[in-house]
């Protein structure tokens, strides 16, 4: 069983603004269901920026639920440029920490909060350059070309250490596949 | 807080019955079983009581049945032995459901030691593909393991008929019975098989204690080369009180199977329609039919399953979940994955698993607390909305 922190507990068992914001502005998605985990978040932005309400809806373990609550509660009151500076760590800290295993679901609260943002501010986030080959965890070729040749990595299991690729649903793990071959047909 | 234990398909409680057998053993009688005189042959007579009692649970011949470890021990001897007798061959076959302690083991043997895995699939059903199984069988193949039925679904695969089919081919067969012991009807002898592995701890005896059953006749090769104990099967001193706590418990185990397939049958199948009728959007994952007695894998859409297990967990209530959510690794466990079911059950899924200690009461319970539950979590799942999956 995982060792959870009091606090983590605590946000999930009794988790804050949790439901849809029938007033919100600014909505951040990021997840799927089949990746075993997904957020949907959303902000009501007043004319000053400021959020000035959040909440959210998540599918996942307690350590997703407890972030995501987390995160409503670390951003309500700031201004959109505040909350952008908001890290997966600074969610983890409030939680008094999570398991390193489970670290990935406050990166997915940071992921929602940084979409939510952009939704308000009507910018397109700029897409990663390359490929998008891992949906999941948005991993793309390039950066699997590169972890693969800076760090010696032969099989798939040693891209999904190292990058989480392919550890979700798993219908890249062909693709990931070719990418390493490719690496290695180089030399 | 009173605990509800619907997880034996991971460990039993040990029967109070297996702890009294036990108990002297601990204490004033802790000769070598081993030893030339009365005091170390009074452990020796119990072990040799033991050793019957576990064949008759399979109706196997006392002299047949090797203690080992744990089942892992039991799997890795096996194949060991098998690969050892047959240094010429080069294919090894097995399922895509198994239990680690095989799967990894012919994974390992794949990547490290360039043997020809073939991993027979299954179908949504959980049912192995028996034509392609047949069609791997080869000249080159020096054994081929299956488990007799699958831990997290319970679904049953044909032993006896696979194994007639394996073994007239001249080709070994073992098989993992680890979830099936005392759950149904085993007999060695009636089902061809060559090695069979038990484990006690899922029998109501302690943990660590194994069974490696070795038919007569068949080349075996020790995994741990050392003493005389086992006949030179298995070196290192006998686990004594283990050893004795396993044989009352498949003494009971073998009593116990009617009740298994009666008590603990309907037990299971009203926990499954109670669930399956107040909560909307469920599945359950297998074959219906053809499935441990004891086993429920069900899948409640659009939650997942951890979150569901620490609900459960508040109430006392122990099961396990279909899916291991780790940063590494989302996907929910293989064998759902191997079977196909959907994301939006499979990572939902619980697995109950029912001995003969649990009660209608206890079920109500668990329908009392899985009703809200789900519902809680569906509540703040962005893929539920207005009572069904978005």
């Amino acid at each position: 069983m995982w060792e959870y922190t009091d606090k983590v507990k605590d946000h999930f068992m009794h988790p804050r603004n949790v439901g849809e914001l029938k007033d919100a502005n600014a909505i951040g998605e990021t997840g799927s269901l089949n990746c075993g985990d997904a957020l949907k978040l959303f902000l009501k932005v007043d004319e000053n920026e400021r959020i000035v309400d959040a909440s959210f809806m998540t599918f996942g373990c307690a350590s997703a639920v407890a972030s995501s609550s987390a995160l409503t509660e670390i951003i309500k009151g700031m201004t959109l440029d505040e909350a952008a500076k908001v890290t997966n760590g600074d969610i983890a800290d409030y939680l008094g920490g999570l398991p390193k295993e489970k670290m990935h679901c406050s990166v997915m609260g940071k992921s929602a909060l940084q979409k939510a943002i952009a939704d308000y501010r009507g910018i397109q986030i700029m897409e990663k350059p390359g490929e998008m080959v891992c949906e999941c965890f948005e991993v793309t070729d390039l950066e699997i070309i590169e972890a693969v040749k800076a760090n010696g990595l032969e099989t798939t299991e040693d891209v999904t250490n190292y990058l989480k690729a392919g550890g979700g649903c798993g219908k890249c793990l062909g693709r990931i596949e070719e990418v390493i071959a490719s690496v290695k047909a180089e030399g | 807080m009173n605990v509800i234990y619907t997880d034996n398909n991971a460990t039993t409680r040990v029967a109070d019955e297996v702890i009294e057998e036990m108990l002297p053993f601990f204490g004033g009688f802790y000769g070598n079983p081993s030893s030339m005189h009365t005091f170390g042959d009074r452990v020796g007579k119990k072990i040799r009581q033991a050793r019957q009692k576990v064949a008759d649970l399979i109706h196997a011949d006392p002299d047949e049945i090797i203690f080992t470890s744990c089942g892992t021990e039991s799997d890795n001897s096996a194949i060991f032995s098998a690969l050892n007798a047959h240094p010429d061959k080069k294919r090894i076959i097995t399922s895509n459901v198994e239990h680690p302690a095989i799967l990894n083991l012919f994974k390992y043997l794949r990547d490290k030691k360039g043997y020809d895995v073939v991993l027979v699939p299954v179908d949504k059903k959980g049912h192995l593909n028996l034509d392609l199984l047949y069609d791997s069988l080869s000249d080159d193949t020096a054994i081929v393991s299956l488990m007799w039925a699958n831990n997290e679904t319970g679904v049953i695969f044909p032993i006896p008929e696979i194994a007639e089919k394996v073994t007239e081919k001249g080709i070994l067969f073992h098989t993992d019975a680890v979830q099936a012991a005392g759950k149904i009807p085993i007999d060695v002898k009636d089902a061809h098989v060559d090695m069979l592995s038990l484990s006690g701890h899922k029998i109501h005896a302690p943990k660590g204690i194994g069974v490696l059953y070795v038919k007569k006749g068949i080349k075996f090769f020790p995994y741990l080369i050392g003493g005389h104990q086992e006949k030179g099967r298995r070196g290192g001193t006998e686990n004594t009180v283990s050893i004795i706590g396993l044989g009352k418990a498949c003494e009971l185990a073998a009593q116990q199977l009617p009740i298994m397939n009666t008590q603990v049958k309907e037990l299971r199948d009203y926990l499954q329609n109670q669930l399956l009728e107040k909560i909307p959007s469920v599945s359950v994952n297998g074959d219906l039919e053809n499935r441990l007695p004891n086993t429920l894998s069900i899948g409640f859409d659009a939650v997942e399953g951890e979150s569901i297990l620490l609900m459960l967990d508040k109430e006392g209530i122990c099961a396990s979940s279909g899916s291991a959510c780790t940063s590494g690794s989302l996907d929910p466990s293989h064998v759902l994955m191997a079977m196909e079911v959907p994301f939006k059950s499979a990572h939902g899924t619980i697995r109950f698993s029912l001995s003969h200690y649990n009660t209608k009461e206890e079920m109500d319970h668990i329908v009392k607390t899985m009703v809200p539950a789900i519902e809680t979590l569906r509540a703040m799942s962005p893929f539920w909305k207005d009572g069904k999956l978005v």
